[in-house]
């Protein structure tokens, strides 16, 4: 039914699309991971991160990939303020007033957002938004070949921070065991605290990877969390290659089943490889028994 | 074992407070129908009419969240089976909507059943259960776009044919005489539950599934009864939503704005409580109605104001407002 | 001596006031009218450029007023829709209650459905300033009055000039793709197409349906390069024509001509402004103005002053409360139901959208069209049909 020329095209069109997807749950999944919290927060805060990415191409003139040196760190200092100020004073650690707070939250951002600069959609042009590459018969967009690398980058970088540092031995014995860690001497609301910030820290490099393919308006993360929700699912969650390798496959399922049920009905096969990790291995694919 | 629990529910103290439910839920029916009555304002009939959907709404995700413990994501998975059975029956099989209404509930109930039967089944719980059935709700919304006999993205619109008979009434009053019934059923359900065997067994389930496995009950007919329960409420207000509006599309039906509105209005209310939906339902519609009237001039205030009361609400209301008030009575 | 003189005389002056009210310095009694628009939520900026019209109309109108009226002034009651039916609704009942004369609104076609409902309850007039879809007017209510026109005639208008542009150009395109938006205006609009093109000799090749929003449009350019149609129709929303059209770009895909109905962004100022590459050489049929008319430019010019480009919701909404003030003038009353009366009999034409007079028949008036527009050195001109004509067309864009 579809030749070569259609589907190879295709399937890397996926794993591009896909690092995207991967990038914005790595943050999602060590939220999760840690705090065991479902961020409802989490496409309000790409939002953010795409607007301080925006701003300061058209105010600056700074490249977005330039831009990664600010965006990230920045993000990192609202996420630990969020969580440490808001999100942590208001639930009490309760799971369902932290959902409502992250609920909140999101509401405030992005009416926030909409307040500040209005609905209109915006987008940035750089020397490489249309730039191409050719793989065999595909066209591959630069910006997303870049996303990619992108993605592998901060999977790499995150697997790094928590399996060789202080902090990640931090962060994993909290996630393992909140009181035995606190027991230990581990200071838990700042390593809670740290992880949220690690988490919208990624949701930054993950913005300066998009825009240039993108754009930018108040309500531009509601349509990322659902698709990131379901990548920390499959993926497992916690795991960083989870996320990185369930981001690729949801990516590469997105587009193949675009190609084959159409773009509208094709979106069934992410929901439904969802329900079905969940119903079979709910761990994921990379996670580990509960 | 069972004795013990359903002696519980038998013994003299607990018949008083029961009958003590009954008043209070007869009292609210009493005071909403005389208000409703004297009420003359669209503004306000709208308001009470709105409250109370908000009300079934919270009320739903409420006997399986609250007491079932089973927190739902994507509780619009019934909403909208509820909404759209009602259209097709009326507009395709000539149902009489009351009849259409029943069926409306019953599938539902069903999907609820089936959804409940295979993600407990598999032991599915916690956050993952949450996912689970925001999944459903987006599979159904992604099928009812793509599938004829739901008009796909072009939705459907109920006909206008104003008759008490055809369950479209030209007065608000009709509307908030028929969600009044449906939420005062959801009431009684709710008190039966909090005094009923089933009812312990179910908070058992929620608070220790093991423990309530161990002294014999069965988790998994237990929160099956519980989501099916739940899902038939919440295919009523469905329902109820498509004979107000009579327009309904995939977005509307199976999007996140109801499973939201369900959610956020029984926490905020206090989880498990019989009065808990109400209150949460009354707070957060005032407080939306107020901001956007209040400050309605510049776009996005209103909802700014709204998420950070919401937030605030959350911060020094831990357990809802049922919560706060009980421990004003208790002190 | 002279304090009582002075007290006769202000006494008289206040009974003349009080007994001539049109006369001298009091004020005659507003007319409120409800604006009603979708400000926040997905639906924002196409709300918020309604508002933005329509407070630019009140503002012409009450330069003298409703003349009819003794210079009474359009008092606003602003609405936020919040981007869903019940909210629109709810506000409905809130501009009943304040005593709204009439209502402007909603923009979106969910959002109208209900509106017009709510409306009708209390024989309120609304104006449906945008809202395309034909259930709207086709309901029977008798409130009800769409100024501009709906998807069945925009598709038809776009059919029948589509065989008239192919035909004068040799007939060099026979195959067309037809890409829209899942929900109900991108649906309708396409179901007709796909009806009607057959009938003129162009073959459907394929009907793609993407979900809104659309994250990525790297396979439907994809199946564009394989399903190879000559012209590919968009019907969508203005962000995802941009990634569309942006992909297609990206790709080197360039069909004979890109053929809008109702485009998001084929006839937008902020489309050809951002993406002038992009957007070359799109045809549209969409809402638009009389470009022989200088009105139009004046407005255009006041709205760009606010830092907002002139899009097809500033003008629709601009008018449609023209259109309103035009009948409470003729109505000589602020009673709803005069104004109704008034609306079912309007002939307004002092507008500059080229419906001619107007006339109403079921809510829906005759003389509403859109225009075919096509993006031609940065600029969108009027191609079709020739009494508006700007500039020839240029079909097929590549042969």
């Amino acid at each position: 039914m579809f030749g070569f020329d259609i589907l190879f095209p295709s399937l890397l069109n996926g794993l591009t699309t896909g690092a995207v997807y991967a990038l914005i749950a790595l943050g999602l999944t060590l939220i999760y991971g840690v705090l065991h919290i479902i961020n409802f927060a989490h496409g309000a805060a790409l939002m953010v991160a795409l607007y301080a990415v925006y701003l300061l191409k058209v105010n600056w003139g700074v490249d977005p990939y330039l831009a990664l040196p600010i965006v990230v760190p920045g993000m990192f200092a609202l996420g630990y303020v969020l969580q440490r100020a808001v999100i942590n004073r208001a639930s009490h650690g309760k799971d369902e007033n932290i959902l409502l707070v992250t609920l909140g939250l999101s509401i405030v951002l992005e009416n926030l957002a909409l307040i500040v600069f209005k609905s209109d959609t915006r987008t940035i042009e750089t020397a490489y938004t249309l730039a191409t590459v050719q793989i065999g018969p595909a066209f591959i967009a630069v910006p997303k070949l870049v996303a990619f690398a992108g993605a592998l980058l901060c999977a790499g970088v995150l697997m790094a921070i928590v399996a060789r540092t202080d902090l990640g031995r931090a962060i994993r014995a909290v996630a393992r065991e909140k009181h035995g860690a606190r027991l230990m001497g581990i200071d838990v609301d700042h390593v809670y605290a740290m992880s949220f910030g690690i988490g919208l820290a990624c949701l930054g490099a993950a913005a300066c990877f998009l825009l240039p393919t993108y754009y930018v308006n108040p309500q531009v993360g509601s349509g990322f969390v659902l698709v990131a929700f379901t990548i920390v699912v499959l993926g497992g969650m916690g795991s960083f290659a989870g996320a990185l390798v369930g981001g690729l496959l949801i990516g590469v399922v997105e587009s193949l089943g675009g190609l084959v049920l159409g773009e509208s009905l094709g979106q069934i096969g992410i929901f439904g490889i969802f329900i079905l990790v969940l119903l079979f291995r709910p761990q994921g694919l990379f996670g580990a028994r509960a | 074992m069972h004795e013990r629990l359903s002696q519980r529910s038998r013994d003299a103290s607990g018949r008083s407070v029961a009958l003590k439910d009954v008043a209070t839920i007869v009292v609210f029916a009493v005071a909403v129908a005389l208000l409703t009555a004297w009420l003359d304002s669209g503004v306000w009939l709208t308001f009470v009419m709105m409250t109370l959907y908000a009300t079934l709404l919270a009320q739903a995700w409420n006997l399986l969240g609250g007491f079932g413990g089973q927190f739902s994501f994507g509780h619009a998975l019934f909403f909208g089976t509820g909404a759209y059975v009602q259209a097709i029956a009326q507009m395709q099989g000539g149902f009489n909507p009351w009849l259409a209404l029943v069926v409306a509930v019953a599938v539902a109930a069903g999907v609820g059943a089936v959804v409940g039967a295979l993600t407990f089944r598999y032991g599915l719980k916690g956050s993952y259960f949450a996912l689970v059935t925001l999944a459903f709700a987006e599979v159904f919304r992604i099928l009812a776009l793509s599938v004829g006999f739901t008009g796909g993205g072009v939705g459907l619109m109920l006909p206008l044919a104003e008759s008490a008979g055809n369950m479209q009434f030209g007065s608000r009053k009709g509307y908030i005489a028929l969600m009044l019934g449906l939420v005062v059923a959801a009431l009684a359900v709710t008190a039966w539950l909090r005094r009923s065997r089933f009812g312990a067994q179910l908070q058992a389930v929620r608070d220790n599934e093991d423990a309530a496995r161990a002294i014999g009950v069965d988790p998994w007919r237990t929160k099956l009864g519980a989501i099916t329960l739940s899902g038939g409420f919440m295919g009523a207000a469905g329902a109820f939503y498509l004979q107000v509006f009579q327009y309904i599309d995939p977005a509307i039906a199976f999007g996140p704005q109801v499973s939201v509105e369900a959610l956020v209005g029984a926490i905020v209310g206090g989880m498990g409580t019989l009065w808990g939906p109400l209150l949460g339902a009354l707070v957060l519609h005032t407080l939306a109605d107020l901001t956007r009237n209040l400050f309605g001039a510049l776009p996005g205030i209103n909802l700014v104001i709204y998420g950070a009361v919401l937030i605030l609400i959350v911060m020094f209301l831990p357990r809802g407002i049922a919560g706060m008030l009980d421990r004003w009575k208790r002190s | 001596m002279s304090n009582r003189r002075t007290f006769i005389q202000q006494s008289a002056a206040a009974a003349s006031a009080l007994a001539f009210p049109l006369v001298g310095g009091a004020q005659p009694k507003a007319v409120k009218v409800g604006i009603l628009h979708p400000v926040t939520g997905a639906l924002a900026y196409s709300g918020a450029q309604c508002r933005a019209g329509a407070l630019m109309a009140v503002e012409d109108i009450n330069k003298s007023g409703i003349k009819a009226l003794g210079g009474a002034k359009f008092e606003v009651v602003l609405g936020d829709a919040q981007s869903n039916p019940q909210a629109g609704a709810a506000e409905i009942e809130k501009m009943n209650e304040a005593g709204c004369a009439a209502v402007v609104g909603a923009y979106a076609s969910s959002i109208c459905l209900a509106t017009t409902q709510a409306a009708a309850k209390h024989n309120l007039p609304h104006v449906v300033d945008v809202g395309v879809a034909d259930q709207i007017v086709e309901r029977g209510l008798k409130n009800t009055f769409r100024f501009g026109p709906g998807y069945r005639t925009c598709a038809q208008v776009a059919v029948n000039n589509l065989h008239v542009l192919n035909t004068l150009a040799g007939k060099p395109a026979k195959t067309v793709m037809i890409v829209h938006e899942e929900s109900l205006f991108g649906t309708g609009t396409a179901g007709l197409l796909a009806r009607e093109l057959p009938g003129f000799g162009f073959e459907v090749k394929e009907v793609i349906k993407h979900a809104n929003p659309t994250r990525d449009f790297n396979n439907i350019v994809l199946r564009m390069k394989a399903v190879n149609a000559d012209i590919v129709i968009p019907a969508n929303y203005y962000n995802e024509y941009v990634l569309l059209l942006r992909t297609m770009q990206q790709q080197q895909v360039r069909p004979k001509a890109i053929y809008s109905v109702l485009g998001g962004a084929a006839s937008s100022y902020k489309f050809v402004k951002e993406f002038p590459e992009a957007a070359d050489g799109i045809i549209d049929c969409n809402h638009w103005f009389n470009p022989k008319d200088k009105r139009s430019a004046a407005l255009r010019k006041r709205t760009e002053a606010q830092d907002i480009f002139y899009s097809y919701e500033v003008f629709n909404t601009y008018t449609a409360v023209r259109l309103l003030a035009d009948a409470v003038e003729r109505a000589k009353s602020a009673d709803r139901a005069a104004i109704i009366a008034a609306l079912e009999t309007s002939t307004f034409s002092d507008h500059f959208l080229p419906y001619g007079r107007t006339k109403f028949v079921n809510g829906q008036n005759q003389g509403a069209q859109p225009l075919m527009t096509q993006v031609v050195k940065n600029d969108i001109r009027v191609i079709v049909p020739s009494d508006y004509r700007e500039v020839d067309p240029v079909f097929p864009l590549r042969s």
